[in-house]
């Protein structure tokens, strides 16, 4: 019997992702369609070892309940649990902390995966690689970067013929390798004395270091046991080439958007003129004179009127596409609206496509000379753009109202 | 004596065409400016009617450029309203003055005063009633004098109350008044003898002169006035224009569906279902507009296209342009001759020169070349 622990963050966390994630936590913000730990749970299920799924994180039980009860009825007889951190303890305070949760049940080992990936999932041969090494305590899901950009990531140093990582280095300073972790792992129980011992090293910071520091129990899952473990023969990594990539920005919603969207078989039918790798919500109403697509996920009751052009675009539940407007490289809120011909448009931030390997820059949201730079436009929620406006590369916060066009702005 | 004019007799013009028409690329890349059709007419063409209309018989078109082009299309255009045109041609650019010199022989040919205007000038134009003035008072040379909001950026024109001119201020610093020298003239032969055939400029050279001698009087324009010889004002001149044709409740403004304010539509065009025109457009011969597609502000000349969904503001699309589906263009844009915008694109303020195909947005005003 198989788990799978899916680590979500809090509120505090996932900042780069306002405004959407004013008005819905990260992990729960659709990509091509569905929340986007869904496609973890998804994944998950695939594998007919694994019997239950517990996310752990900071949000409330309210905030989560939702979903959660959703996610229980859509995947049962997977039993689907949210459990709350009763503060941030980082990426492996949590799961220390509900070590018994894990335990309950007596699986061999259990997956543990970063709730902000985005990835086409091969959880079933990450299994059959651990299996394979009885002494493996964590087996690391590992993919190659560019050498500059691979120390943005946590970096890995593997042994060629057993695969052992002999050194690991979460964002180091300087280059070490091109092999970066996933954020996905698979864990043997054992993992739990391995972290008490790393716990048991910290406990002595707190009181002696003051207000500020982390609370007891804290623990970063990369740093205080993923980095001793490394040249120890007990940790491994398997290198994939499946598509990967981190959810941080709204840009790199898009782009995931984008990748998901091609893993979904095509569905018969489409309602409008519709490009490839469109998802469109059955309750949507789409004229047949829009032309939408390539890469759009458009959400439960929009509405989208005659003549209107969307591509590469993420449009949330309830929002309204007037006539003749145009939404490209953009995130149109639940709710918002944007007014006849109209023009949304941003910048995309995507990977070089010439250089392999090469991973999304998440570029700061200023540039050295204090300038917005260009981005994904993101309409908040509740937002009106009225007719005949342009709003380029500009975030626009949720229930504004606007009143003329913008560029290259944060409209508060 | 009572009642009738008196008849004015053998009556010319002389129209300052004069400049390569720089300001008014890229259009003027394509065709000389006075042949770019304002309101589907060329400009040239909307002078030589309002003179036929005073009489005028002989329209003298003083050019240093593309004057072959020029006089083929005129010659034609001109023969059918019963007038001859003559082309006087300067080998070098002789200023707003010079020009009348090397005509003098066409213009001393009568005794009879000759009007003078730029090419670049749209306006109620007055000619008759500058005819009139000039008689009674009965001096050398009368200017047209228009009020502008912002006169320090011309020159401006000082006079009494019976219309005698004072003095002549370029550019002033403090407000001296807001009248400017509106580009349109009646003068006497005699005024000839003051200009010598060199490059000379009549606003500094002949008519301070003449108003220290009291011959020069000034005549108030009542209606619009515009020059049209930059896009910005090519556009501002046309909303005017418009305007003033609906004041006169003109048949040439086009009403019907889609339809916004004061538009003129050649009826050679076509305009497909859901689209909004005006207010303020002007659409020429064999243009194509595809369905949703939405222009304001806007010149459209002969043959262009714009494609379903485009909106345009404040544009002036060149002849046999095409703009793509979903484009935006605003902010004085300006398609030279058979330019090509490709679908979903963004022009802002964008001056793009003939045969120009754009696959990317301009988000900030740009030339491209």
């Amino acid at each position: 019997m198989l788990k799978a622990v899916i680590l979500i963050g809090g509120p505090q966390k996932g900042t780069r992702f306002r405004p959407l994630s004013l008005d819905t936590p990260k992990p729960l913000f659709p990509i091509a369609g569905l929340p986007l730990i869904q496609h973890h749970i998804k994944a998950c299920k695939r594998l007919a070892s694994c019997k239950e799924i517990l996310i752990i994180g900071s949000y409330t039980t309210t905030t989560m309940a939702q979903f959660v009860n959703d996610m229980q009825i859509e995947y049962s007889p997977v039993i689907i649990r949210y459990l709350q951190e009763f503060t941030p303890l980082g990426t492996g305070g949590g799961l220390y902390h509900f070590r018994d949760q894990v335990r309950a049940g007596n699986p061999t080992a259990f997956f543990l995966l970063n709730g902000d990936v985005c990835a086409d999932f091969p959880l079933e041969e990450l299994w059959a690689f651990h299996e394979e090494r009885p002494n493996a305590l964590v087996t690391i899901m590992g993919t190659e970067a560019t050498r500059q950009q691979s120390i943005h990531y946590g970096c890995m140093v593997q042994e060629p013929t057993t695969k052992a990582v002999t050194h690991y280095v979460e964002k180091p300073s300087s280059y070490i390798s091109t092999l970066i972790n996933c954020g996905v792992y698979v864990c043997s129980l054992q993992i739990f004395h391995t972290m008490a011992d790393a716990l048991q090293k910290e406990k002595t910071g707190f009181y002696s270091n003051g207000q500020g520091s982390p609370p007891p129990g804290y623990m970063s899952f990369e740093q205080d046991v993923l980095s001793p473990l490394a040249g120890t023969n007990k940790l491994f990594a398997m290198q994939v080439g499946n598509w990967w990539s981190q959810v941080k920005t709204a840009g790199s919603a898009i782009y995931a958007n984008r990748h998901y969207l091609e893993l979904q078989p095509r569905p018969q039918r489409q309602p409008g003129h519709v490009l490839p790798h469109v998802h469109v919500h059955p309750t949507a109403d789409v004229d047949c004179t829009a032309v939408i697509g390539p890469n759009v996920s458009v959400g439960e009751g929009v509405t989208i009127k005659a003549g209107v052009r969307i591509k590469e675009s993420i449009v949330l539940n309830n929002a309204t596409i007037n006539e003749h407007a145009l939404v490209m490289y953009s995130v149109v809120g639940q709710g918002a609206s944007v007014g006849e011909w109209s023009r949304v448009e941003g910048t995309p931030s995507d990977p070089d496509p010439d250089k392999p390997f090469a991973k999304m820059d998440n570029v700061p949201l200023f540039n050295s000379e204090g300038r917005l730079n260009p981005s994904i436009t993101v309409l908040g929620s509740g937002v009106v753009v009225p007719a005949e406006r342009i709003v380029l590369n500009s975030i626009v916060l949720p229930h504004k109202q606007l009143s003329r066009s913008f560029k290259n702005e944060i409209i508060l | 004596m009572c009642g009738s004019d008196k008849k004015l007799g053998d009556i010319r013009a002389l129209i300052l065409v004069g400049g390569y028409g720089t300001r008014l690329r890229p259009l003027t890349l394509s065709r000389p400016k006075p042949l770019v059709e304002f309101a589907n007419k060329p400009i040239l063409m909307h002078q030589i009617e309002a003179l036929v209309e005073a009489g005028v018989t002989q329209v003298i078109l003083a050019v240093s450029y593309r004057a072959e082009d020029m006089e083929k299309e005129l010659t034609e255009q001109v023969s059918k309203l019963g007038v001859t045109l003559t082309f006087s041609h300067e080998t070098e650019p002789l200023g707003t003055a010079g020009p009348l010199a090397l005509a003098r022989e066409l213009l001393s040919a009568s005794p009879e005063p000759f009007f003078v205007l730029n090419s670049d000038v749209i306006c109620e134009f007055p000619f008759k009633d500058l005819a009139k003035f000039h008689r009674s008072h009965g001096k050398e040379g009368t200017i047209v004098v228009t009020k502008v909001e912002e006169p320090s950026k011309y020159g401006v024109v000082v006079y009494k109350e019976n219309g005698e001119i004072e003095q002549f201020v370029e550019k002033p610093q403090e407000f001296i008044s807001n009248k400017i020298n509106a580009g349109m003239y009646i003068l006497n032969p005699s005024v000839l003898d003051r200009i010598k055939l060199q490059p000379t400029s009549i606003e500094k050279e002949v008519f301070p002169f003449m108003a220290k001698d009291e011959q020069l009087y000034a005549m108030e324009l009542q209606g619009f006035w515009m020059d049209v010889g930059q896009p910005k004002d090519f556009l501002t001149g046309m909303c005017l224009y418009l305007t003033s044709l609906r004041q006169k409740n003109s048949d040439m403004l086009h009403e019907g569906d889609g339809v916004v304010g004061n538009v003129v539509i050649d009826p050679t065009a076509t305009i497909g279902k859901g689209c909004r025109i005006g207010p303020n457009v002007t659409i020429g011969p064999n243009v194509v507009v595809e369905d949703g597609a939405c222009i304001k502000r806007s010149t459209i000349l002969r043959g262009a296209c714009v494609r379903q969904h485009a909106w345009l503001d404040s544009c002036i699309v060149g002849w046999r342009s095409v703009v793509g589906r979903w484009v935006r263009m605003e902010n004085c844009t300006v398609l030279g001759e058979d330019v090509i915008v490709k679908d979903e694109l963004y022009i802002n303020g964008g001056q793009v020169l003939p045969h120009k195909s754009i696959a990317l947005s301009v988000p900030e005003p740009q030339i491209i070349m």
